[in-house]
């Protein structure tokens, strides 16, 4: 017997769908088998990362604010990759636009109020937008691989950041420690729900996957976007500018990124130290694929991450496995739907003897 | 500066370089196959640990440097089935093998923490391997000598072997390699396995030659510079030896800068903050891309099929 | 195997049934519950390692009346908040964050949970229930200087730091100025390599310096790899936190530990009799949170004497390194003779003393 692939006429829309939801469940059950077979407590490795946060109330609000900037980064990036532009440097542009709005913050001085405030998260919009129009100049201007630039201006970012939170933007009142003075009370995201940590970035990131969604089912762009992406060559002769796609999926996406790391500054952490690119936007890679490119897919993968960080946390406390093990799980999770991509294109048959006019997989 | 001194520097140096020269001579081949793994992050922190648990169990760095070079090229093979054979996105697998990497070496690194291993230094008498003349040419770890060794093995294979000939032809232009009856499959397999061998021998020079013991995270970031150094030196093996000591050299220059103090000292060097050092491999990078694409007359250029799927039915 | 897939899942399905109880339930009905945030693994030889080895003392002391937990490789940022907020919902009534980078997010925390009492390790910041504490890790560096001052044929000191924040300025010239007593000419060339740990950075920084003439290189960041650097090349060192004399047994001359049970002992008993209250402490050899790790014998007796002088000294108050006059790096005199550097100025010091090279 073996394995054909024919390819559909007709993406498959339950594959779309069903092929996320099977990969994280079947990460869970490889999760629970590999950590017995090292000698950890797999099931309840796995309870505690995939489970735990969903099932204790009080791990709910820590589940909203880590979803509200893997979101937003997401819903950015999901447009330059339904156009095939591949922004890999979201974790540079989330730091750019969090020092933006830092830059904006610390020149209003700290009489600044809610003026100031949204200012500073327009800043960081701008500030995410202007690191990624690094990559768009480039690439528009003579063909440069943005893939590369963009990741090599995301460590280019880090320098930026260990330099101004060192030097010029360092705490006076720190002792010297590389950090940013804390910011002002007036200046700080409001919080949603009183003795939560639920700052208003989680109602932003609540609310944009559904005006993307508009944006791109219902819009000029947003069909522009998707026909650059499946079908280049129909999109130079519908007229639509190659170019222009390219400057709109990096602005988009770096602004997304720019975006959530103004909240983030504003809204959670409140001063940047040389901690502040935690991943965010390299994880929001794997939101997107999770999500299918599609904004509420982005909305609900970004929680399924943010599940798994939070759960990463409580399996410390419990099984003391180390903190980057919950990314074997986001790995293992990425790896099954990128796996499972092919079965939204082509059908799996199990077919006795070989036949002609298939495509073969070597499965 | 005394002879002693430049020599002791040039010592240092090599250091620095070596592993990213071993993992940058890895994603090399598997870029010119036409494949991009951005994981070479993760494959050289697998190996870091393969290389030093094998080492600790066996106390044979030998054993150490295969189990290394099987750790980096079994964890690219999870990279490898995803994207041939299943065609997926390359940028987003290798980001993910990076991610796992990390993770699992992490994991396995538990019970290994604390723990050292004999350091896999020279295997020249000491006579000679920490004479202050003498170490320049015998003072290096045999990882060293192979990474050098393999400068000119990558040029020639490339160049002059029919072999290097096919794996030029399949990343720049798959479908005429498959239609004369290359197996482009095949050739990148290879390819990503020499890749990830590398980038865990890369990561070993951590785990057993720099520092013999293992720690978390310990490649601290080499993995990217690797990436960066292919395309820094325009995917040419010539160019990516003079890169890699070029960087290694931008390495040594700010602790140097920072321990020579107020001594005979370079002042304009000591103003620029460390952060600008740390910055210029990638700013360069960035740079030499950009001169790469813009200008034909470079003499380098991106393999054409980099990063794109080779789907022969479509 | 697809049976036991099935079974793990079943059983994996069946245990969420527990879990969500997990920090709800008073377990251990009358032990009192002690949390712990540490920054690194508790296998690092060095910082966490240490804090981990107080912890274990509370356990062996007050076994009986309180239970302890902790967690690992907590990053000094935001994601620190929920880790810190769960030991508290999981009832510990008393929280040690053992890192400065911690601070904000205690105070978060402790305004959350009025009836938890937290303990912030080096931090400045206090409140009716964050205690602050500190050790006097210079203490050490005195006596490490002094060895060193004394051993080195070269006179030229190397050290490795971190970032120029206090503490590590502190250990800086505790070391030089001790250096300096016993060789009037030591110079100390100083690397700040930005990070608290790149073991291959590290590596490189503490070649450099040797190559640059230092023939012992004392270190202020956190991997074990400059000693093992020094021991490839047969030179001297010093173990950080810990005794690492186990990664590099010839060149570990000798180490400062952080010695932190005696403290955590007497804050957890606090807590079982009720008497906590907010302070903020800086103890020393003298209260023997800083240990002074087994000689090595490559130390020559007399050398051991002055190193044990200096000790002794702490210990009956009768030495301070930090004693006038001092001179900056400029030659500028920033403590009169006699006078004796207060706890406020060591604690936000920023300046670097004569005799230390350093770019910054």
């Amino acid at each position: 017997m073996r394995i054909k692939l024919e390819k559909r006429s007709v993406p498959s829309t339950f594959m779309l769908i069903a092929t996320p939801i099977a990969s994280v469940l079947l990460t869970m059950l490889i999760g629970v088998i590999v950590f017995d077979a090292i000698g950890i407590d797999g099931q309840r490795a796995v309870v505690d990362i995939f489970l735990t946060p969903i099932l204790a109330s009080y791990k709910w609000q820590d589940v909203a604010v880590k979803a509200a900037p893997l979101i937003i980064i997401a819903l950015g990036l999901s447009i330059g990759n339904r156009a095939q532009i591949w922004n890999i440097g979201a974790e540079g542009q989330y730091v750019l636009g969090a020092l933006f709005a830092a830059g904006v913050g610390i020149a209003a001085g700290p009489t600044g109020g809610p003026f100031t405030l949204i200012l500073m998260i327009l800043a960081g919009i701008v500030g995410g937008a202007a690191w990624a129009a690094i990559p768009a100049f480039l690439k528009t201007r003579w063909d440069v691989n943005e893939i590369l630039t963009s990741l090599m201006l995301t460590y280019v970012s880090f320098q930026v950041l260990g330099f101004l939170v060192g030097g010029p933007w360092k705490d006076p009142n720190g002792r010297n420690f590389p950090a940013t003075a804390p910011l002002p009370e007036s200046l700080t995201l409001p919080i949603l729900f009183q003795g939560t940590t639920v700052h208003l970035g989680v109602a932003i990131a609540l609310i944009l996957p559904f005006v993307f969604w508009v944006l791109m089912s219902k819009s000029v762009f947003g069909f522009q976007i998707r026909v650059v992406g499946s079908a280049p060559h129909a999109a130079r002769h519908g007229g639509f500018d190659a170019k222009q796609t390219i400057w709109m999926a990096l602005l988009i996406g770096g602004g997304m990124a720019g975006l959530a790391g103004a909240l983030e500054f504003t809204g959670s952490l409140k001063a940047i130290n040389l901690g502040f690119p935690s991943g965010y936007g390299f994880s929001a890679i794997i939101v997107a694929f999770l999500g299918r490119l599609n904004p509420i897919g982005c909305l609900i993968a970004g929680f399924v991450l943010a599940v798994t960080y939070v759960g990463g946390q409580v399996a410390q406390t419990t099984v003391h496995i180390p903190n980057s093990t919950a990314g074997i799980f986001q790995a293992m999770m990425l790896f099954f739907i990128l796996a499972s991509d092919i079965l939204i294109r082509y059908r799996v048959r199990f077919i006795p003897k070989k036949t002609a006019n298939s495509t073969e997989a070597h499965i | 500066m005394s002879p002693e001194f430049i020599i002791a520097s040039i010592v240092t140096i090599i250091g620095l370089t070596t592993p990213i020269l071993l993992a940058g001579l890895g994603e090399l081949i598997t870029e010119k196959s036409g494949v991009l793994n951005l994981g070479v992050e993760g494959m050289m922190l697998m190996g870091a640990i393969s290389g030093f648990v094998i080492t600790a169990l066996t106390f044979n760095p030998w054993l150490g440097v295969i189990g290394a070079a099987a750790g980096g090229a079994l964890s690219s093979m999870l990279f490898a089935v995803l994207v041939l054979q299943l065609n997926s996105n390359q940028v987003a697998t290798g980001l993910a093998l990076s991610i796992f990497g990390t993770g699992l070496s992490s994991l396995i690194g538990v019970s290994f923490t604390g723990r050292i291993v004999p350091q896999f230094g020279s295997i020249f008498p000491d006579v000679l391997a920490k004479d202050p003349i003498w170490k320049l040419f015998f003072g290096y770890s045999p990882l060293v000598y192979f990474a050098l060794i393999m400068v000119p093995l990558t040029a020639w294979f490339l160049k002059s072997t029919r072999a290097g000939l096919i794996l030029r032809a399949v990343g720049e232009n798959d479908h005429s390699a498959h239609s004369i009856g290359y197996s482009v499959t095949g050739v990148r397999y290879a390819a990503i396995a020499f890749g990830g061998a590398m980038a865990g021998i890369g990561g070993a020079y951590f785990s057993m030659v720099i520092t013999p013991m293992w720690a978390e995270k310990m490649t601290a970031g080499r993995g990217w510079i690797a990436l960066a150094l292919v395309v820094f030196a325009g995917w040419r093996t010539g160019r990516l030896l003079a890169g890699a000591y070029f960087f290694g050299f931008l390495m040594w220059l700010e602790l140097f800068a920072k321990a020579n103090g107020f001594g005979p000292s370079l002042p304009f060097i000591q103003a620029i903050p460390s952060q600008f050092w740390a910055a210029m491999p990638y700013v360069m990078t960035v740079v030499a891309l950009t001169l790469i694409s813009s200008r034909g007359n470079v003499g380098a250029s991106a393999p054409a099929c980099l990063g794109k799927p080779f789907l022969p039915s479509t | 195997m697809t049976t036991l897939n099935r079974r793990s899942l079943m059983k994996a399905v069946g245990a969420a049934a527990t879990l969500s109880l997990v920090g709800t339930t008073a377990h251990a009905a009358d032990k009192v519950k002690i949390g712990f945030i540490f920054l690194g693994p508790i296998g690092d030889y060095g910082w966490t390692w240490a804090h981990n080895k107080g912890r274990e003392a509370i356990d062996a002391a007050l076994g009986d009346k309180v239970e302890t937990i902790y967690v690992e490789n907590v990053a000094e940022d935001a994601s620190a908040i929920p880790l810190i907020r769960d030991l508290a919902q999981q009832g510990c009534k008393l929280i040690f964050t053992c890192s400065y980078g911690y601070m904000d997010q205690t105070l978060a925390v402790a305004a959350e949970f009025p009836d938890v009492k937290f303990e912030h390790c080096t931090g400045f910041k206090r409140t009716d229930n964050v205690a602050t504490y500190n050790s006097k890790f210079h203490e050490g560096r005195a006596v490490l200087g002094t060895i060193a001052g004394k051993m080195s044929k070269s006179g030229s000191l190397g050290y490795l730091g971190s970032y120029k924040v206090p503490e590590v300025v502190l250990g800086v010239n505790a070391f030089t100025l001790a250096a300096q007593k016993q060789n009037p000419a030591a110079t100390v060339k100083l690397v700040l390599i930005d990070s608290w740990f790149d073991p291959p950075k590290e590596a490189a920084a503490t070649e450099t310096l040797i190559n640059l003439g230092c023939d012992i290189v004392t270190t202020h960041t956190d991997s074990p790899g400059p000693l093992q650097i020094l021991e490839q090349k047969g030179l001297y060192g010093f173990g950080q936190g810990a005794d690492m004399s186990a990664f590099a047994p010839t060149a570990h001359l000798t180490a400062i530990e952080d010695i932190w049970g005696p403290y955590y002992v007497q804050r957890a008993q606090a807590i079982v009799d009720g008497t906590w209250t907010s302070t903020d402490t800086w103890d020393g050899m003298k209260e023997g949170t800083v240990v002074i790790a087994p000689y090595n014998a490559a130390i020559p007796a007399d050398v051991v004497a002055l190193a044990d002088a200096v000790q002794a000294g702490y210990k009956d108050g009768s030495y301070d390194i930090f004693t006038g006059p001092i001179f900056d790096q400029d030659g500028v005199e920033k403590v009169k003779a006699g006078e004796i550097m207060t706890l406020e100025q060591l604690a936000t010091i920023d300046w670097f003393v004569k005799g230390v090279e350093s770019a910054s």
